[in-house]
């Protein structure tokens, strides 16, 4: 019997309900939160829970009324006798029926056991916001002696009480309900602290309420609906522990009799007679689980909005998720053979109203140590081109393509991927992403984590590994490597993790570095050093650069090439030396307007992009921009505009793509890699 | 259920974290290892003197004569003067405290007095059989819960074997809530009754052990399972796991290697709940199977009165319930060093 672990393990769900009550109001959070604990009944567990928990409060109520007159009966013709037609379950020892012994011993179960649970929340419930009305020094007094009683199991502390308060059904109630009370003592101290530092709580404290009072107006009622949710846990709890004491003989005595005595009994005769201890144990498991169940049930329907995540909108353009019009790549970059090519890249997910496809038909070709950088705003599915191409999109969403070749080999959904494979993208492709804070596994050395794929893919052993590890942090600069390989993530800053992470990268050969918002998470100068090591990795070994930013001066002074990406699609791609002076689409050109630069007027308002992103799940047919678009007119909203070469080098996809000149007087955008602006 | 809140709610409030930032000049003193080390053994020696005093006030808070309750009603009052002098019990209260310590250190738990023999000698005769049946639950529930919840975690992550997942997680809560002695009984009839594959009773060769050793870690592996397999699914969700996938690790080194021990740290703060709990368990377990440990001495000698043998068993149970919990600790520490410099 485990009497404090119930108790914590439905604490754990407090929080939630807490955050849930907070969005009900503050003290009146009564018809709601009852309308709430109706809705158990809605769930198919919960209404069988709560049955059963009705059926058993009913037996004990009505139980011993109907049949304690047959319970009581002897029948000296029929002692110890097994399952008949005149006794269900058979006799005891004296001949008394099983079945209706065991029913009426409900009563005096269920009784002893809620008694031992309003003990123990009573006392847990004083112990715990004693802190809260004592002085700070009785207070942490109360808090300690409750973290030491919280360290023993439950049954210790009832035996313990047992012997204090002596063998019997008086001292197992007060022995259970003490031993329950630390675990409640906890969970009403940590509920207590969270309540206590909401704001009206302060303001009435503020305002000179007294601590009686704040406790009892407002702290109170806020914590009472996880208390009880907590306490029926509990009782269930109470009810296994109880007829454990009981079955030890240390709780009722005869001739009076529960469940656990019973089972007691019943245990010596097992192998002639079963039913008499076979009988009791199920009843204590149903009325156990009944407890149990509904508190469950109720601290789910209380704790847990019933839609759980995101709820995407019904897809609107369900043929923009088609396949994509594109036009065929002329010509690749610079290089000749590319090392990454794709076409007609989507990327679904399963949703509520039917799949959404957040990638809707991408074509990019990247060339041997060629840079290209992808921008577009947050949730035009930047990111996750980068996890597709590299083949990391997990299940449940899935990746489709016409074509994605890495240096020649494809790696398209459903082609086997063997060995090879792997091993080829495993040490030509490497990937560095958004937030150096989480990408590295805390419990593994930084070191291991980068040797661990020379001696994977290139065979290497353990200390040639590891010397290569050192030799790459050696590489990208950080001081000290070889103590700093040894290091625990932890240990690293930010930007020492970002520069590991591209060491980790070039533990193989790499062809291409595919950069997810390398920068992002990092603070400005250390942006500056991380993107000049991506270039200069880039130039020393002529490896090429995918970067994907939502920032368009990052990728216009990094990258050769942009790609503008909007809603799952590419919509012009351009040299990043003509991205002021001639990109033609209002897309991009929007884009760049909003960046602030020198000579941007500081008593205007920044400029910014009329409307919203289109979310994955409501694409609008025709132009995804359109109903951004200020240039945008009937044939916008209907056709789909394709990609298409406007002239070598430049691609749009716009029906009505702008034909003006600059889009900004000064020609230069603020470079991110020097602190002013200018190139250095 | 997310352990991490778990952690939280059990760490109690007030416990602010500070940033783990350690100097680059740090004294010995100043080592995070050597301040956990000092924190964590300064904990246990208060935890061990509260236990030590419970016990020692335990027999002062029976109301009554505990002496007199011992020895019955009809024992004669010259007997129960002979007794309470012999326990010392006649002495002022701060004389029999210091003389308890003083004997406790001397490994003097006084005699019983029921069989007059030692307390000592009946704690080091039965303590073994106890210790080899909690030793072997939970290294049985371990054995059976990381695998089996690493397992579903990998084979049901991302929504995958919606069936297969509702099966486990329901077939763990019956399990779980199922308290280990009724359990024990309805193995005893099946196994032992009905099929008799096993002893009912007694500890007698490997095949005793079977059905108490299983009835015992049913219900920790159910929950342990349950909890890794959380763990597990929040772990592959991480960043460094997409990390581990881009280094195109093969799936098993991506499983064990750098998803798992992260999951088991991260369940092993309740596994040790789990652990301690399970030394209380082998007290009812013990009494179905009549199995010769401390878990029916401590209940018999309730039943019969016989204080010091409890006050003695007590303390047994306490200390193995405290150490279990620093053996925690320490290989939390171990295992993710950032738990030892970031718990304050």
């Amino acid at each position: 019997m485990a009497v404090e672990h119930r108790t914590r393990t439905a604490g754990e769900k407090e929080p939630r309900t807490r955050e849930d009550g907070s969005r009900s109001g503050t003290r009146d959070g009564g018809p709601a939160g009852g309308g709430q604990w109706f809705g158990v009944l809605r769930s198919p567990l919960g209404c069988c829970a709560a049955g059963l928990l009705l059926a058993v409060l009913l037996l004990a109520a009505f139980g011993p009324l109907l049949w304690s007159g047959r319970a009581a009966a002897v029948d000296t013709g029929r002692l110890l006798q097994g399952p008949s037609g005149h006794h269900w379950m058979g006799t005891d020892n004296l001949g008394r029926d099983v079945f209706f012994r065991v029913l009426v011993a409900t009563r005096l179960s269920v009784a002893l056991a809620l008694l031992a649970t309003v003990l123990g929340v009573a006392t847990g419930l004083v112990l715990g916001v004693a802190p809260a009305l004592l002085g700070r020094r009785a207070g942490r007094a109360v808090t300690a002696v409750v973290n030491i009683a919280v360290a023993f199991p439950g049954l210790l502390l009832a035996l313990f009480f047992a012997v204090v308060f002596g063998v019997g059904t008086q001292g197992a109630v007060l022995a259970i309900g003490f031993a329950t009370a630390p675990g409640f003592a906890r969970l009403t101290q940590t509920l207590v602290a969270s309540v206590s530092e909401r704001d009206f709580v302060c303001a009435a404290r503020v305002a000179g309420v007294g601590r009686l009072r704040v406790l009892t107006r407002h702290v109170l009622p806020n914590i009472a609906e996880p208390l009880i949710v907590n306490a029926t846990i509990g009782a269930g709890s109470a009810l296994l522990a109880f007829s454990g004491l009981s079955f030890l003989g240390l709780g009722v005595q005869a001739p009076s009799y529960d469940w656990g005595r019973l089972l007691g009994e019943g245990l010596t005769g097992i192998y002639t007679h079963p039913a008499a201890a076979l009988a009791p144990g199920a009843a204590v498991v149903i009325a156990g689980l009944a407890f149990n169940l509904t508190g469950e049930a109720v601290a789910k329907a209380v704790g847990i909005p019933t839609a759980h995540g995101i709820r995407l909108p019904p897809p609107v353009g369900k043929a923009a998720a088609g396949k994509a019009p594109v036009e065929p790549e002329a010509a690749a970059g610079p290089g000749t053979e590319p090392v990454l090519s794709v076409e007609g890249l989507r990327v679904s997910f399963p949703g509520p109203h039917g799949p959404v496809t957040p990638v809707r038909g991408l074509g990019l070709s990247v060339g041997r140590g060629e840079s290209v950088g992808v921008v577009g705003e947050s949730g035009s599915g930047k990111s996750l081109t980068a996890l597709a191409v590299s083949g990391l999109v997990e299940h449940p969403g899935t990746v489709d393509a016409d074509r994605l070749e890495f240096l020649g080999t494809s790696l398209r959904d459903g082609e086997k991927k063997t060995a090879a494979t792997r091993q080829l993208l495993g040490t030509s492709l490497a990937m560095v992403f958004q937030d150096p804070m989480t990408s590295f596994n805390p419990t593994m050395r930084i070191g291991r984590q980068l040797s661990e794929v020379a001696e994977q893919h290139l065979g290497m052993n353990r200390r040639g590994a590891w010397a290569r590890a050192v030799e790459r942090l050696r590489e990208v600069r950080i001081p000290a490597a070889e103590r700093r390989a040894a290091q625990y993530p932890h240990e690293f800053s930010g930007g020492m993790r970002q520069r590991a992470m591209i060491a980790l990268g070039l533990m193989g050969r790499p062809a291409l570095i595919i950069a997810d918002e390398p920068t992002t998470a990092l603070d400005v100068t250390v942006q500056r050093q991380v993107l000049r090591l991506l270039e200069r990795v880039r130039t020393a070994d002529g490896v090429a650069l995918l970067l994907i930013s939502h920032d368009i001066n990052v990728v216009a002074q990094t990258c050769e090439r942009v790609l503008v990406m909007y809603a799952g699609r590419v919509v012009e791609e351009l040299p990043s030396d003509r991205l002021l002076t001639a990109a033609r689409h209002p897309y991009t050109r929007a884009l760049i307007a909003t960046v602030p630069h020198m000579e941007s007027d500081l008593d205007r308002p920044l400029p910014v992009i009329p409307g919203r992103p289109v979310t994955p799940g409501q694409v609008p047919s025709g132009c995804a921009f359109a109903p951004r678009c200020p240039a945008a007119r009937d044939r916008c909203h209907t056709d789909d505009p394709r990609l298409r070469v406007s002239e070598p080098g430049h691609r749009i996809a716009c029906w009505y793509p702008h034909t003006g000149a600059t889009v900004r007087p000064d020609e230069q955008l603020s470079d991110p890699t020097t602190e002013a602006g200018g190139r250095p | 259920m997310k352990a991490q809140t778990a952690g939280r709610l059990l760490s109690g409030p007030g416990t602010p974290r500070p940033p783990a930032v350690p100097g680059p000049a740090i004294g010995l003193l100043e080592h995070p290892w050597t301040r956990f080390t000092v924190r964590r053994l300064g904990r246990l020696v208060v935890s061990v003197w509260v236990l030590v005093t419970a016990a020692f006030l335990m027999i002062h808070l029976i109301p009554g004569d505990p002496v007199r309750a011992a020895l019955g009603l009809t024992a004669s009052q010259q007997v129960v003067d002979q007794r309470r002098e012999q326990l010392g019990l006649n002495d002022s209260l701060p004389a029999q405290y210091l003389r308890f310590l003083r004997d406790l250190a001397g490994g003097d738990l006084g005699v019983s007095v029921t069989s007059g023999l030692p307390v000592t000698q009946t704690i080091g005769d039965r303590l073994p059989s106890t210790v080899a049946l909690a030793v072997a639950s939970f290294l049985l529930a371990v054995l059976l819960s990381v695998p089996l919840g690493a397992a579903m975690a990998v084979l049901t992550r991302g929504g995958r074997r919606h069936r297969s997942e509702l099966t486990f997680t329901s077939a763990g809560v019956l399990i779980a809530t199922i308290p280990e002695f009724l359990l024990a009984v309805g193995l005893v009839w099946v196994f032992g009754v009905r099929l008799g594959w096993f002893p009912v009773a007694g500890q007698a060769g490997i095949d005793s052990y079977v059905l108490p050793v299983v009835s015992l870690a049913a219900g920790p592996a159910a929950v342990l399972a349950r909890i890794v397999r959380i763990e597990m699914l929040s772990v592959l969700h991480t960043d460094y796991i997409r990390t581990a996938r881009a280094k195109r690790l093969p799936a098993r080194r991506i499983h064990l290697r750098h998803a798992l021990p992260n999951a088991v740290t991260a369940g092993l703060t309740i596994g040790g709940l789990l652990l301690s709990g399970l030394v209380a368990g082998t007290v009812l377990v013990e009494n179905v199977f009549a199995w010769p440990g401390l878990g029916s001495t401590i209940v018999r000698s309730i039943l019969t009165k016989d204080y010091p043998v409890v006050q003695g068993v007590v303390l047994v149970y306490g200390t193995g319930v405290l150490l279990v919990n620093i053996a925690v600790d320490v290989v939390l520490a171990l295992l993710d060093p950032r738990s030892a410099i970031r718990e304050s």
